[in-house]
């Protein structure tokens, strides 16, 4: 047992530390948190952590990893995380690359890989529908041959960010026979294509990040299918170990919390700072003290991992305590910002509102209920620890 | 000892609940939302028309004369169909300050127009940096040959952009947060050196951020002693928490029978969600914490109709239940809709939100927490 850092492992701490300071600078950061420059700002950003040749830590080698031990993927992140460095747009880089590497064909792989590093195609996902959220596998969009193509119809829900995308990774149904996980077909799609129309969904955090995805005869060629037809299900569930690993945000968490922190400590009731309150302090320490136990779950998950084991079900727990304690820290925010979680963003400058984070703390807060109903809702994850960990 | 309401009790929350369920759904609600004035000038009528603005007032005003509980069954109703005009802030904060501190003659102006719908009112009692704390005041008000001259600046306040008059509060003499010094003026919204700039609330209600720069009010507009302020601010907010908790238990309701309908009617696994015994139990608890919150809102209005010592304990009390169950209660009904509780489209939402407003509103759970701490165990 022996979690201290080599000296290697520190000057590579220190080199992260300095890209970042460099790099991420005011600008990028502001022009990322308004909707109508975000998808330029994070394309930008993007490209500059490829050009420095960590865009992808999680990729092998040969397709474009960084080739970082666990050590420096939990440094790197740490780092980016206390920078307030933006995470990288998972749906291409961590979801659906890890799927073509794995299971593409090989002009699949150059097609697609270099595209997804260099942030030159925006991707979304097409999982859920209207009919089919926990319960994946009913998914009813349809996938019919005809001759080298597949007929679309159907209709997906939640997709994130599609109004961005030039490519949706979808699951379809190509078979009503057997078991309902038998009969799913992985499909790479051009949002180009005729047929698709893209509805948006406006969130309770005021915004529009989600979408419907509406397929009429959106023609796809079978060289866009991964694997083989029917076996969909299986790729997809490779998949979504994937995208549990790091779902816990505990680094991102770390920052948040330290955030409240300070804006408690500038926070005054009655002639006493927020931060000097012992019930506002045993709410600080609630979260700090299960923050600091799930560091070390999620490290002891990497061990694992880094040893040759599978993540696993105890993903399932990261993910779990993971999201309940970014509410909770969302939630202190709320607390700190007091009446001012209530504002809307309008035209009043920061000096004439009389206050400054109550709006963002909101956004987060009401955006954040999310974090326990995607990937998984945390009741889905809980019957897989019963079922997978309990053996009930 | 019961817990019935009157005939009276029960035709007036009847005729409420009608009107909020025949002449309120959510979409003309959300258009009034989404107005630039954020309310309805013919709602606001309507409510006059119906009488529903004099409840709480004197008879001697041309008022109902109404109890707390007149007012915790209106309240209540106006929660389950998410009220939006500013009945708070008119009657209930402006309308109520005036009753308890304002000198004759301006009662008998003032009070007949709230009740007739023309006037409406806003109490400025917040600013930047008083958070929770009503004596925290920085707004100076200095005695001169006119009156008093007015310098300084409210935060968030409610219907502070419509309303036709506000009460102020403003410091006459003493320290920053000293109860004592504090006192309340009646000033004219178009009062020269009043600058008022609003903005929107996320329960879609206006509010307003309003400066005052030498403004200059009448010695006839001190209301109740001078320096005795912070005795009124402190029975207002007392009856308001009451008002806002019986909203708070509208909206608790309605987001417990919403989520319970539609877990009976949405499918996964091939079968209704409400089948999972795991969400069956989510949903007794939320259930059970409805029937809490009722229980203190009940015995807080007892307390108060009664006068009796602890009613301040109780309401306390129930301030700290509505923001740890009404959080429980929005927190599971959005999680139990899935997707489709994080949408703006659904009204789930919007409930949420604006019960999270009351739990801000007069302090959160903590804040009341720590005085019913003090009061009980110092
Ligand atoms: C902000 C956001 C972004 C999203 N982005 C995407 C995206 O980009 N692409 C995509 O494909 N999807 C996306 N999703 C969809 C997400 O994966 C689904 O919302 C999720 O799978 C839940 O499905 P549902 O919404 O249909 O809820 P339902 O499955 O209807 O669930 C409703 C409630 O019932 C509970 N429940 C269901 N089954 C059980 C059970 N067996 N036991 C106990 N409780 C149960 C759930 O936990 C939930 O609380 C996104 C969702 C959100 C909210």
């Amino acid at each position: 047992m022996d979690t201290s850092f080599s000296e290697q492992d520190i000057a590579f701490r220190d080199e992260v530390r300095a890209f970042f300071a460099a790099s991420y600078d005011e600008e990028l950061r502001s022009r990322a948190a308004n909707v109508d420059t975000f998808k330029a700002a994070v394309v930008e950003w993007q490209r500059r952590l490829h050009k420095q040749g960590w865009i992808a830590p999680g990729w092998p080698v040969e397709h474009g990893g960084t080739g970082w031990n666990s050590t420096q993927k939990f440094i790197y992140e740490s780092e980016r995380a206390a920078a307030g460095v933006r995470d990288v747009v998972p749906f291409g880089l961590t979801m659906v690359a890890p799927v073509i590497y794995t299971f593409g064909t090989d002009e699949q792989k150059e097609k697609f890989l270099p595209r997804i590093l260099a942030t030159d195609d925006w991707w979304c996902q097409g999982y859920s529908e209207p009919g089919s959220g926990s319960d994946l596998a009913s998914l009813k969009t349809k996938a019919e041959v005809d001759g080298d193509d597949y007929i679309i119809n159907g209709a997906k829900v939640w997709t994130t960010y599609a109004q961005y995308a030039d490519w949706i990774f979808c699951l379809v149904r190509t078979s009503s026979e057997g078991r309902k996980q038998q009969g799913i077909t992985f499909l790479l799609i051009d949002m180009k294509t005729p047929g698709i129309t893209v509805n948006p969904i406006v969130s309770i955090d005021n915004h529009h990040s989600l979408n419907e995805v509406v397929f009429e005869n959106v023609r796809v060629p079978m060289a866009n299918r991964i694997g083989e037809q029917d076996k969909g299900w299986t790729y997809a569930k490779a998949l979504l170990a994937h995208e549990r690993t790091g779902i816990a945000g505990v680094a991102d968490s770390i920052r948040n919390l330290g955030e409240v922190r300070r804006f408690a400590e500038q926070e005054v009731n009655g002639g006493k700072t927020l931060a000097s309150d012992p019930m506002f302090q045993s709410r600080l320490s609630n979260i700090e003290i299960e923050l600091m136990a799930l560091e070390y779950t999620e490290l002891r998950v990497l061990a694992t991992v880094a040893a040759g084991g599978a993540p696993g079900a105890e993903s399932s727990m990261l993910k779990i305590k993971g999201t309940e304690i970014q509410q909770a820290i969302q939630s202190l925010r709320m607390e700190v910002a007091a009446y001012y979680q209530g504002v809307l963003p309008n035209d009043l400058a920061e000096e004439q509102l009389g206050h400054s984070f109550g709006s963002a703390a909101r956004q987060s807060y009401m955006y954040g209920r999310a974090a326990t109903v995607y990937g998984g809702s945390n009741e889905i994850q809980k019957n897989i620890i019963a079922k997978a960990v309990l053996g009930l | 000892m019961n817990f019935d309401f009157t005939e009276e009790q029960i035709m007036l929350r009847d005729s409420v609940e009608r009107y909020m369920r025949e002449d309120y759904d959510f979409e003309k609600r959300r258009e009034i939302a989404d107005s630039e004035q954020g309310m309805s000038a013919d709602n606001w009528q309507t409510f006059a028309d119906l009488g529903w603005l004099s409840i709480p007032f004197a008879e001697e005003h041309g008022g109902f004369g109404g109890s707390a509980t007149d007012t915790m069954l209106v309240m209540e109703e106006f929660g389950k169909g998410l009220l939006i005009e500013p009945y708070l802030a008119t009657v209930l904060l402006f309308g109520a300050a005036l009753q308890k501190g304002g000198n004759k003659e301006v009662q008998d102006t003032l009070i007949p127009k709230i009740i007739d719908g023309s006037c409406l009112g806003a109490l400025a009692y917040l600013e930047r940096q008083s958070r929770f704390e009503l004596s925290d005041v920085l707004t100076t008000a200095v005695a001169d040959s006119d009156g008093y001259r007015l310098n300084g600046e409210k935060v968030v306040v409610f219907n502070g952009a419509n309303a036709d008059q506000l009460i102020v509060s403003a410091r006459t003499s003493g320290e920053q947060s000293d109860e004592d010094g504090i006192s309340l003026f009646l000033v004219a919204a178009s009062a020269a050196g009043v600058e008022c700039s609003s903005y929107k609330m996320m329960d879609g209600q206006r509010v307003a951020n309003i400066v005052l720069k030498d403004v200059s009010v009448s010695a006839d507009k001190l209301l109740g002693e001078l320096g005795g302020g912070h005795e009124i601010l402190t029975a207002v907010e007392m009856e308001a928490n009451l008002a806002l908790a019986a909203e708070a238990l509208g909206i608790m309701g309605q987001l417990n029978a919403k989520t319970l309908e539609y877990t009976k009617t949405r499918e996964q696994f091939s079968v209704a969600i409400s089948s999972f015994q795991a969400l069956q139990h989510r949903m007794v608890d939320t259930f059970m914490d409805y029937e809490q919150t009722k229980s203190l809102l009940y015995r807080a209005v007892c307390a108060m109709t009664n006068g009796e010592e602890d009613a301040a304990t109780a309401i306390h009390a129930l301030k700290v239940m509505v923001d740890r169950a009404g959080t429980r209660i929005y927190a599971e009904a959005i999680q139990l809709h899935g997707g489709m509780g994080l949408t703006d489209e659904l009204d789930v939402g919007h409930y949420a939100k604006r019960l999270m407003m009351i739990i801000t509103t007069f302090g959160n759970g903590d804040y009341h927490q720590a005085k019913f701490n003090a009061i009980r165990y110092n």
